[in-house]
């Protein structure tokens, strides 16, 4: 039942690299990271390859196969035509480290500048009350699985290191649309926040993140386009412009 | 080679649950923590959890309190369980889910409003919060973001985020260092550019998860290769109970590529029912003497406890983990398996296809992505997968503190004792939470009573330095790739789910040879994210495990939760008072038997005398109150 196949690896690190072309065994029902693996056990021992869960739900082995951002262990070998040779490579938004590995640390640094859940400064332990409809808008959102694909995708940042600095990613626009949905949080101006400091209006809703999420969430739907909506009444709303000047009201929910 | 070097209160092993709620309870004390990840944060075995948190807060049934969950724990653990982790376990877990909704988690909730519960095997009433089937990943993504919002707090108070808690991710340690008897700091090392990294610490937690991948079938990551288990062995610590290994019963069995992979219990939970391939429902065939008063003997009454549960008796799909996965695997080897070597699991049947994609949602996905299978129209195919050790490093219950070495703390599926012979589903995630705050809590304690930090010596470091080394120094050796798979066979076919002594015995013949080869793996390339070279480091981890888990199986003449010997088919209540306790002596493992404390009158009155007379010694018996509940 195994036939081989052609694999174009990209190895190297931060200095360059170049693709290293092998042929390995494929068995019935493989995912892309099965192959890897055995490319590890039996030709190259010391190739670098993140992966954890093997079941899509961690999110660690993010690479891109023939060019587009894939996990490799929900990338199934019968996917491709026969004879297909198939390319990886490592995240292109990222700064390589070793071979398919990359520094997503890009990521956990955006993670820390999105101001945490706020409850109700009364609300005791064991005493939230929230509808199971209320809360499914931002469960959508938590289903994510931090693979950062769709940080890779994005074109705002994909090959615009510049923009990095001020553009946080669809990644932490849901992340901001699951707080803001959030039946309980009490922070105000998320939105806003997410427009003037995470750079949510630099987006122009291409939908390429939707596209590549594995958990098949809706972010620009259900969350980029709600929250630009939003801001975008406030701001050119020139009743509720001048309402927030004269009341210093600057909520927008 | 230069060290990096750091100094903290508290260094924590591990981020997934126990680990980070272990580093908020330092945290908030005032200490200064490090957190080491073995892959990126965020990443941890924990997400894998699908089905729920064991909780006993009574949304879903008023009935349910702690006495309740505390009796299905030790029922389900066939009461070899540390009665006091268990009774710790069971009063605190409803406050670690509330705890965990004040940091963000959004769980399923029920008509009221409240936090939702779902039915679990071995749990009287519904008791698992949750949601859908990703609770684990819930669970670590709240954490996570309690981490970040603590950080965030220390940066508006500190100017400096990381002045408390920082985060090392990527970094695996090799040493857990000791000075005059006690844990001083550990050591390692950086994958991403293979940097030697030493912390020097006052108090170590150990929360390293399990030990899955020493077997050729598990539903564990790369990373469950037994770190902590061997860490805490190699320090002077001391492992219990470790041939209780659990095997869930379903796993995925086809294709071959997922083999091993979980599917959850909430499928048995929330209706499905698993039959062979003569269409028989045959876990009515499999209910043991011990649990017959407590579950269904009819499909009629079965299918009825779904809509009435007061006046019905649980389905037998939902008898504990051990039970089930050894009917599956009788079933097979009887030749009534399905065509690729499990059994069948339907819950098409039972449920709509909606509701089964809102319940199920991560299920659905992985069948028909992986396996071409569409669960609402069709049944999976499952058997038995390696999944959890109950065994583990042997700690003081309220404190989680290490017996043998001062200053080491344990937590989660690392430590042992909790879940006794078997862990019941739900109890796994509650447990990270409830010790891990414990074993924070336990660090905090020793720290202000040990204010000097031991001082780390060359010799010590050294040593460790070495041994981080010892891989490169062999050329020509074997590749560590195919010792591993050499390794997983012989746990799998030897130490597996069914044992006898002359198995184990040649288990352990084979498992000396190991020690023998392993001593020239040969690793090529550098040591920046090297996996052979990774691998090299985790065999010896492994190899140690699968000594302990060998040799207390031998040890155990009896057949009991995650440990059956196909020669002693019978539980017997004198084994029921012996923990086995593992050690490391000079290169060998040591296993001797100490007797486990008794249960004290109060708990042992929430049982009726004769549940008690089916696990106790007639002296014991003579002994105890025994109450009615």
């Amino acid at each position: 039942m195994a036939r081989p196949i052609k694999l174009r690896i990209w190895r190297g690190n931060k200095d360059g690299g170049d693709f290293h072309t092998v042929t390995v065994d494929a068995n019935e029902g493989e995912v892309v990271l099965d192959v890897i693996h055995r490319v590890q056990a039996t030709q190259l021992p010391d190739l670098a390859v993140r992966w954890n869960c093997k079941a899509g739900k961690c999110g660690s082995c993010s690479m891109e196969i023939n060019g587009k951002p894939r996990l490799a262990c929900m990338t199934r070998m019968n996917s491709f035509e026969e004879g297909e040779t198939i390319t990886v490579t490592p995240l292109r938004a990222f700064p390589v480290i070793r071979d398919l590995v990359t520094d997503v640390s890009f990521n956990y640094k955006k993670a820390m500048e999105i101001p945490a859940y706020a409850p109700p400064a009364n609300l005791k332990p064991g005493e939230a009350r929230m509808e199971q409809i209320d809360v499914e808008r931002s469960q959508e959102f938590r289903k994510c699985i931090e693979c950062f694909l769709c940080q890779d995708t994005c074109h705002v940042i994909r090959d615009h290191e510049e923009n990095k600095k001020s553009f946080a990613g669809p990644r932490f626009f849901i992340r901001i649309a699951e707080l803001d949905m959030h039946p309980l949080d009490t922070l105000r101006n998320r939105k806003q926040t997410a427009q003037e400091n995470h750079g949510l209006g630099m987006c122009n809703i291409t939908k390429c993140c939707t596209e590549v999420c594995p958990e098949h969430i809706r972010i620009t739907d259900n969350a980029i386009i709600p929250m630009k909506e939003r801001v975008v009444d406030v701001k050119y709303d020139p009743v509720r412009w001048l309402g927030s000047k004269i009341r210093k009201r600057e909520d927008i929910s | 080679m230069s060290i990096e070097r750091y100094s903290y209160d508290v260094v924590v092993i591990g981020a997934g649950g126990a680990g980070l709620r272990a580093a908020v309870e330092a945290r908030e004390a005032g200490f200064k923590v490090a957190i080491i990840c073995k892959s990126l944060f965020g990443k941890a075995h924990t997400v894998m959890a699908e089905g729920g948190i064991a909780a006993a807060m009574g949304n879903a049934n008023s009935s349910d309190n702690w006495q309740v969950h505390f009796r299905d724990t030790m029922r389900g653990g066939k009461f070899l369980n540390n009665w006091r982790m268990a009774e710790l376990h069971a009063k605190e877990s409803p406050e670690r889910v509330w705890e965990l909704e004040m940091w963000g988690a959004l769980f399923d909730r029920t008509k009221e409003g409240k936090i939702s519960q779902r039915n679990f095997g071995g749990h009287e009433y519904p008791r698992l919060a949750h949601v859908g089937d990703r609770t684990g990943l819930e669970l670590i993504r709240t954490m996570q973001q309690r981490i970040v919002a603590l950080q965030q707090q220390d940066g508006k108070n500190n100017g400096d985020m990381e002045s408390h808690i920082r985060v090392f991710a990527e970094v695996t340690i090799t040493d857990v260092l000791v000075e005059n008897g006690k844990a001083a700091g550990v050591y390692g090392y950086r994958r991403e550019d293979g940097s030697e990294i030493l912390f020097e610490a006052g108090a170590v937690v150990l929360a390293t998860g399990g030990i899955g991948k020493s077997f050729k079938v598990t539903s564990n990551s790369w990373e469950g290769t037994g770190d902590g288990h061997a860490l805490a062995l190699r320090a002077g610590g001391k492992l219990i109970d470790m041939e209780f290994v659990q095997f869930h019963p379903t796993g995925m069995v086809w294709p071959p590529s997922v083999r091993g992979i979980l599917v959850t219990e909430s499928v048995r939970g929330d209706g499905g029912v698993l039959t062979n391939s003569e269409g028989r429902r045959f876990m009515f065939d499999y209910i043991p003497e011990v649990f017959k008063d407590k579950y269904a003997d009819t499909e009629a009454e079965a299918d009825r406890w779904y809509k009435d549960q007061a006046n019905n008796r649980r389905p037998p799909e939902l008898l504990p983990r051990d039970e089930v996965a050894r009917a599956i695997n009788s079933e097979v080897k009887a030749g009534r398996g399905s065509p690729h070597g499990g059994v069948f699991l339907d819950v098409s049947k039972r449920l709509p296809a909606e509701e089964i994609k809102r319940r199920l949602p991560s299920m659905w996905h992985q069948f028909k992505e992986l396996a071409d299978v569409d669960i609402t129209e069709q049944p999976m195919e499952v058997g038995p997968t390696c999944h959890y050790v109950m065994g583990g490093v042997q700690v003081e219950p309220d404190t989680a503190a290490a017996v043998g070495l001062q200053g080491l703390f344990a937590a989660g599926e690392v430590a042992g004792g909790m879940h006794g012979s078997n862990r019941l589903g739900g109890n796994s995630l509650s447990d990270l939470l409830v010790f891990g705050r414990r074993a924070g809590m336990g660090a905090v304690a020793y720290l202000k009573g040990n204010a000097a930090k031991p001082t780390l010596s060359e010799g010590t470091i050294k040593r460790a330095q070495e041994r981080l080394n010892e891989p490169f120094t062999n050329t020509g050796g074997e590749n560590p790739y195919t010792i591993h798979q050499e390794l997983q066979q012989t746990t799998n076919d030897l130490v597996g789910i069914i044992r006898t002594k002359k198995e184990l015995e040649e288990s352990l013949e084979k498992l000396a040879k190991f020690r023998e080869r392993i001593k020239n793996v040969s690793v090529s390339g550098g040591r920046e994210f090297n996996p052979g070279f990774h691998l090299a480091l985790d065999l010896e981890n492994m190899l140690l495990v699968s000594e302990c888990m060998a040799r207390s199986a031998l040890t155990r003449e009896e057949s009991r939760g995650g440990h059956t010997r196909e020669d002693f088919p019978k539980m017997d209540s004198k084994w029921r008072q012996v923990n086995n306790v593992s050690s490391v002596e000079g290169a060998s493992v040591k296993c001797v038997q100490e007797r486990a404390k008794m249960l004290p009158d109060e708990l042992a009155g929430l049982f009726e005398k004769s549940e008690l007379a089916k696990y106790f010694t007639e002296d014991e018996l003579a002994g105890v109150k025994g109450g009615s509940n």
